[in-house]
């Protein structure tokens, strides 16, 4: 009795720590993104850094205004999504609701197979492939573009929205569904006034979660974005989003200098834009569960 | 009973995949009576009710032999449209299912998806479902509130209303009162007696008394066949078959 109880205890203990670690880990993680970030705004200040529209790190004297950085970013996420949007959400309405059992069987696993996709062979995807497509159909001066990123990274975020929507389509009541068929309601009218709006709080989360991929990824933007800091003013225009801004730049940057601090503090921006958006995902789920304030 | 019938099964047989769940159901219901399904778990009553507004069609590999007419028309023929079917064939189900919408919303639900764009005829087909389910008076103020927000009997006479609502001309109920407590089901109860005089009712129950209650007519389904069926008082009183007078004196079942 006494054995087995000490047995009980241990597991405990030990789920306990690693628990722990990874939470410890990711704190630490936290304090060090803050530490390094922060020292910048001793050179420049907040304003001048979030709404400084020029980014010359490395001139005399440099220049840290990340604005172009923050709207690349912004305006990549906002493009890729206005396209993954409604290519996962119909997707996922198709599986759950319309697609035969074999159907089903057949595209689920492609769409979760899209995602295993390593990013950076999407990214080289758009750089061999669609890039040279671009110039060519359209007669620019890149094809390494803010479209092209946007493209590349809805491919990126179809299947995240597509899968976490697909179950919150198909975790509806069947009780609904039937109540709205009973009622004499066509298929077509039983998805989109019962079930998609039954879902929505699901498909909201889906679409925040992947619209926060879309911001936070790096390889894509890095290969295919253009690399400019410019804010853009078309779709055509080369643009470079924060985190490809960082990944170039780490490696030259010296230990402990201004420009170190200040990709730090880019880390810092791009946290508080995927935080917000995980928030906000978090929030649009938990509203789901109160009984009484599900009024559409 | 000379009456005109308003629905006629015919030697009904009814398949899920290779299990024969119906076997050779004929059966008679007549207009502005309630007639009761009665049986021990599994014995077919509830997808008996279910074939009437073709609600089985949602699960795949079911099929149904033998005819099942609606007003002389086939529920099952090659030209029927199932829409139809189902607004003139309304159904409440076992357990309360109103949508995550308004109250109003809830039972303007049949009437928006038919079409219905008219705010006032909408509020005024809402106000007199309400009432008839009995409902009105307790949920006239709030409208516009969740209809989760309603207790488990109040929901049910919501469902029942948004199913009066698209005027049916028959209502299955599956079980109406299965889930709620006795006075949430005496009010129920009450409500069948009031909605048979307008409509054509069909009540699947696991309660005797409850058959005996709301009823006129009563049948007894046994491992998927129709045992007997007659005046609610005659069946209760008289059985003709052994079955029959066993499981309503709870013997088996």
């Amino acid at each position: 009795m006494n054995k087995r109880f000490l047995k009980e205890k241990l597991i405990r203990a030990g789920f306990f720590v690693t628990a722990l670690v990874s939470v410890l880990v990711l704190g630490m993680i936290m304090v060090f993104l803050f530490s390094q970030g922060l020292p910048i705004f001793d050179q420049v200040s907040v304003g001048r850094f979030i709404f400084g529209t020029q980014w010359y790190p490395t001139a005399e004297p440099p220049d840290f205004g990340i604005l172009p950085l923050i709207a690349a970013s912004v305006a990549v996420t906002a493009v890729s999504s206005l396209i993954a949007i409604p290519l996962g959400v119909t997707t996922a309405v198709y599986l759950a609701e319309i697609a035969s059992p074999r159907m089903r069987g057949f595209f689920k696993p492609v769409v979760e197979m899209l995602a295993a996709l390593p990013s950076v062979v999407i990214g080289f995807f758009g750089m061999v492939v669609f890039a040279p497509f671009l110039l060519e159909q359209l007669d620019l001066l890149t094809g390494l573009n803010l479209l092209n990123a946007s493209i590349m990274l809805a491919f990126m975020s179809v299947p995240t929205i597509c899968s976490i929507s697909e179950d919150a389509i198909y975790s509806v009541p069947a009780e609904l569904k039937e109540a709205s068929l009973a009622l004499g309601a066509t298929h077509w009218q039983t998805i989109y006034r019962v079930i998609v709006p039954a879902a929505l709080s699901g498909i909201s989360t889906a679409v925040i979660l992947g619209m926060s991929r879309a911001m936070g990824e790096t390889m894509v933007v890095l290969m295919v974005a253009g690399g400019a800091s410019l804010i853009p003013g078309s779709l055509f225009d080369p643009v470079r989003p924060m985190p490809a801004s960082i990944a170039a730049e780490m490696a030259e940057a010296p230990f402990h200098s201004e420009h170190y601090y200040a990709l730090f503090a880019i880390g810092v921006v791009l946290f508080l834009f995927t935080f917000l958006f995980n928030i906000c995902a978090d929030y649009i789920a938990g509203r789901h569960k109160q009984v009484g304030a599900a009024t559409l | 009973m000379k009456e005109q019938i308003k629905i006629r099964a015919k030697n009904l047989n009814f398949y899920y995949t290779d299990f024969l769940a119906l076997s050779e159901v004929s059966l008679d219901f007549f207009p502005h009576q309630a007639t009761a399904l009665i049986g021990p778990s599994g014995c077919g009553k509830s997808t008996f009710l279910r074939c009437i507004n073709r609600m089985n069609d949602l699960i795949p590999g079911v099929r149904v032999e033998g005819s099942l007419c609606l007003d002389g028309q086939d529920i099952y023929g090659p030209k029927v449209d199932v829409v139809e079917i189902r607004r003139r064939v309304g159904m409440v189900f076992q357990k309360p299912n109103p949508f995550p919408k308004t109250i109003f919303e809830n039972v303007a639900y049949g009437l928006r998806v038919n079409g219905g764009r008219d705010r006032e005829a909408l509020s005024r087909r809402v106000e007199e479902s309400l009432r008839l389910s009995a409902l009105w008076d307790e949920v006239k103020d709030r409208l516009d509130q969740s209809a989760l927000g309603l207790s488990g009997g109040q929901q049910q006479r919501l469902c029942i209303a948004r199913a009066l609502a698209v005027r049916p001309e028959v209502l299955l109920m599956d079980e109406p009162a299965s889930a709620l407590d006795p006075i949430a089901t005496q009010k129920i109860e009450e409500l069948i007696h009031e909605l048979k005089k307008r409509f054509t009712i069909i009540i699947v129950t696991h309660s005797m008394q409850q058959a005996a209650r709301v009823s006129d007519r009563t049948a007894f389904f046994y491992m998927g066949r129709l045992i007997e069926v007659g005046n609610t008082e005659t069946i209760f009183t008289y059985p003709r078959h052994k079955q029959t007078e066993d499981y309503i004196t709870g013997r088996f079942g």
